[in-house]
């Protein structure tokens, strides 16, 4: 057992459970999607960006890709809900909220296409 | 992606993973810590805040507590992510200095820079393995004539003397084994504008091994070669090696060739040195019996060719042992002392040939040898460059300069590999013949080395000619030879060597006529060499000389010479 894989796998598959997690509810619903949640997942997902640093294989330039991806999808969540609470008037309307939440759902579908790549490398892994 | 790159992102991997967690504990603790507002209310801060204040905090330029004023609760995790996130920083910083002064990396970054510097390199070039003395001279030959290189060295020192030295163009430099097939590729081997492999290292086997695998990934590559055995030159020539230069073979066989025919010799001489020098001098060796002192591989190759010549010589060595020839030496010694040069009835002697490896012992032995006979004809070898002076100062009567004629023999190699065939056929040729070429060109050179230069008729070398000899024009070599401004006058220079399908012809006369793909090497002044180059490309300089004369030549004014014709 390779404790570097053990990390990384932890950290691609958290990245898109806790992303899962904030997507999920009624898109347009402030209630049903919370804040520490955003936060934690672009935390898990940052780590895991770095984790795919300086590996020269094609199958980690694409890992790499496709984090930073979701990265600045979240990122750019982050910074829509920081200027609809600090910023605009109308606050956290629900139309913010979907597009918050949108935005979230496409870091979604790049993390799931990370996982998708790790399970494709670790199935052609014969040994 | 570039190996730089990829380095630093893989080392940079735990400081950055041990950023983000600080700023994330930072962060986090300040917005679950509940503070109070300007009312006295409970308030919580958002994570905008958070990470604007960690952010500042962080990086030490503090602006304070805002937007309102800190809890204590606040300030005491405050107190805690200070400490975190600043030794956090202080980590990263350390290790990407560490990084930048690792060997390894420096490495990765120069090979970098030399990789991308022969990439974009849009024109000929030539690789030149080995920046020594030759390598240098080379270099800067190649350099004036605007020629593009690519250096590869074994020695950094080297290397950062080429970086400091006054050059116009950029030559991208390596420093690496010449050996490894890596260093080569990275030099541009397989670059698609690579026109040649020059191998100038002191080491026949370096040499050898970068022109056999030249040879092989590309035999269309021209591969010039230095050798200082016999055996090497062999094994070199055997698989197609284009030119190869055993520096002490070609002095021996020169002074053999100024023995019995010094017009020949001169005429070597002046082509093969630097244009707009003084031509040398010609020199007249003495047959009679010879000294030669030092039987290394340099004394043997002048012993070998004097043979040749019927000159005898006595040999004086000072480690016969170590130089394999016990049987051949006359007397044992350095010939540093009278002594020993009295034994070998040097005030007999019509010759003496210092050639040990040493050049204060070769001075040493010219001096003690003329004080002893003051009619000797001197030569004497030069192993290092910077004693130049003191060899000059020396009045000798030839000195073996090895960089300066490897250095200058592959340059003219390289740019006008007609003179070496030129150079071939006047072996054949008596030494009357050369007397009058001799002649023929001092009475145009001023005094001067000439220039040499090469018509190469094509249409995309000389346009002007090649439009003209498929009208079916009859063009002379006499006519290419005439005075742009004044026709009736002629340039000064005289042609050399005419190449074309059927045969080379030397010295052709003025009335041979000129066919498309000859090749023409000419010698002459400068200005007659830029007035013949502009000449073969200019259609109305060309109708001018042909014809005696001028047209017009916008469409207008050709409209208007037609009319005034046909009335």
């Amino acid at each position: 057992m390779n404790l570097e894989k053990v990390i990384f796998g932890f950290f691609i598959v958290l990245a898109l459970t806790l992303n899962f997690g904030f997507f999920i509810g009624e898109i347009d619903n402030p209630e049903h999607h919370n804040k520490y949640e955003l936060f934690a997942v672009i935390i898990v997902n940052l780590i895991a960006t770095v984790l795919k640093f300086g590996d020269r294989t094609h199958m980690g330039a694409i890992l790499l890709a496709t984090s930073l991806v979701a990265d600045l999808q979240l990122i750019m969540a982050a910074m829509v809900w920081a200027y609809v609470v600090y910023m605009s008037t109308t606050g956290l309307s629900p139309e913010s909220m979907a597009s918050i939440v949108s935005l979230s759902g496409g870091a979604l579908l790049a993390n799931v296409t990370s996982v998708v790549l790790l399970i494709i490398e670790t199935v052609n892994l014969r040994r | 992606m570039n190996q730089v790159v990829f380095i630093v992102l893989r080392r940079m991997r735990a400081p950055l993973i041990v950023l983000i967690l600080a700023y994330a504990i930072s962060m986090l603790g300040l917005v679950l810590i509940p503070g109070v507002d300007d009312q006295g209310q409970p308030w919580h801060m958002g994570f905008f805040h958070a990470f604007y204040f960690v952010s500042y905090m962080a990086t030490t330029i503090g602006f304070g507590e805002i937007p309102h004023e800190f809890s204590d609760a606040q300030r005491l995790w405050t107190l805690v992510s200070i400490y975190l996130t600043v030794i956090a920083w202080l980590y990263a910083i350390g290790k990407i200095l560490t990084l930048m002064q690792e060997q390894g990396f420096k490495q990765a970054v120069v090979e970098q820079a030399f990789a991308r510097g022969v990439r974009r390199l849009n024109e000929p070039f030539y690789i030149v393995c080995g920046y020594g003395d030759t390598g240098k001279m080379l270099i800067k030959a190649m350099d004036r004539r605007a020629m593009r290189a690519v250096v590869i060295d074994i020695k950094p020192e080297r290397i950062s003397e080429l970086e400091i030295e006054d050059l116009y163009g950029y030559i991208p430099a390596l420093c690496s084994d010449a050996r490894g097939l890596v260093a080569l590729k990275e030099a541009g081997l397989l670059h698609e504008h690579c026109a040649g492999v020059v191998a100038l290292t002191n080491d026949d086997q370096v040499n050898l091994k970068v022109a056999i695998s030249t040879k092989l990934l590309r035999p269309d590559l021209k591969v010039i070669c230095r050798a200082e055995t016999k055996d090497a030159e062999a094994n070199m020539a055997s698989f197609g090696t284009d030119y190869i230069i055993n520096p002490f073979e070609t002095f021996a066989d020169r002074l053999a060739l100024a023995l019995h025919s010094p017009g020949t010799h001169l005429l070597y001489e002046w082509l093969t040195e630097v244009p707009a020098t003084p031509l040398s001098m010609p020199i007249y060796p003495p047959h009679g019996f010879w000294v030669l002192c030092g039987y290394g591989r340099f004394g043997k190759a002048v012993q070998a060719n004097l043979a040749k010549e019927g000159v005898e010589t006595v040999v004086i060595e000072a480690d016969p042992e170590k130089t394999g020839c016990t049987d051949w030496v006359d007397v044992v010694g350095r010939g540093t002392e009278a002594e020993t040069l009295m034994q070998a009835h040097i005030d007999d002697a019509a010759g003496i040939v210092a050639g040990t490896d040493n050049d204060t012992n070769n001075l040493s032995i010219i001096m003690t040898a003329f004080d002893i006979n003051s009619q000797l004809f001197m030569v004497a070898r030069q192993n290092r460059q910077d004693n130049g002076e003191i060899f000059k100062a020396a009045a000798l009567d030839l000195v073996m300069q090895r960089s300066e004629s490897i250095a200058q023999a592959i340059f003219a190699v390289m740019t006008t590999p007609l003179l070496t065939d030129f150079l071939h056929h006047i072996r054949f040729k008596d030494n009357e013949w050369a007397n009058q070429l001799v002649s023929r060109i001092s009475g145009i050179t001023n005094e001067l080395v000439p220039e040499l230069w090469v018509v190469k008729v094509g249409n995309d070398t000389t346009p002007a000619l090649y439009e003209a000899l498929t009208a079916g024009e009859e063009i002379t070599v006499g006519d290419l030879m005439r005075d742009s401004r004044d026709r009736e006058r002629g340039l000064s220079c005289l042609p050399l060597i005419l190449d074309r399908s059927g045969g080379e012809v030397l010295t052709p006369s003025d009335g041979v006529g000129i066919e498309i793909d000859d090749q023409l090497l000419f010698c002459g002044t400068k200005a007659a060499m830029e007035r013949m180059q502009w000449v073969v490309l200019n259609r109305n300089a060309l109708r001018y000389i042909t014809h005696g004369e001028e047209h017009p030549d916008s469409y207008l004014w050709r409209l208007f010479a037609r009319k005034s014709r046909t009335v």
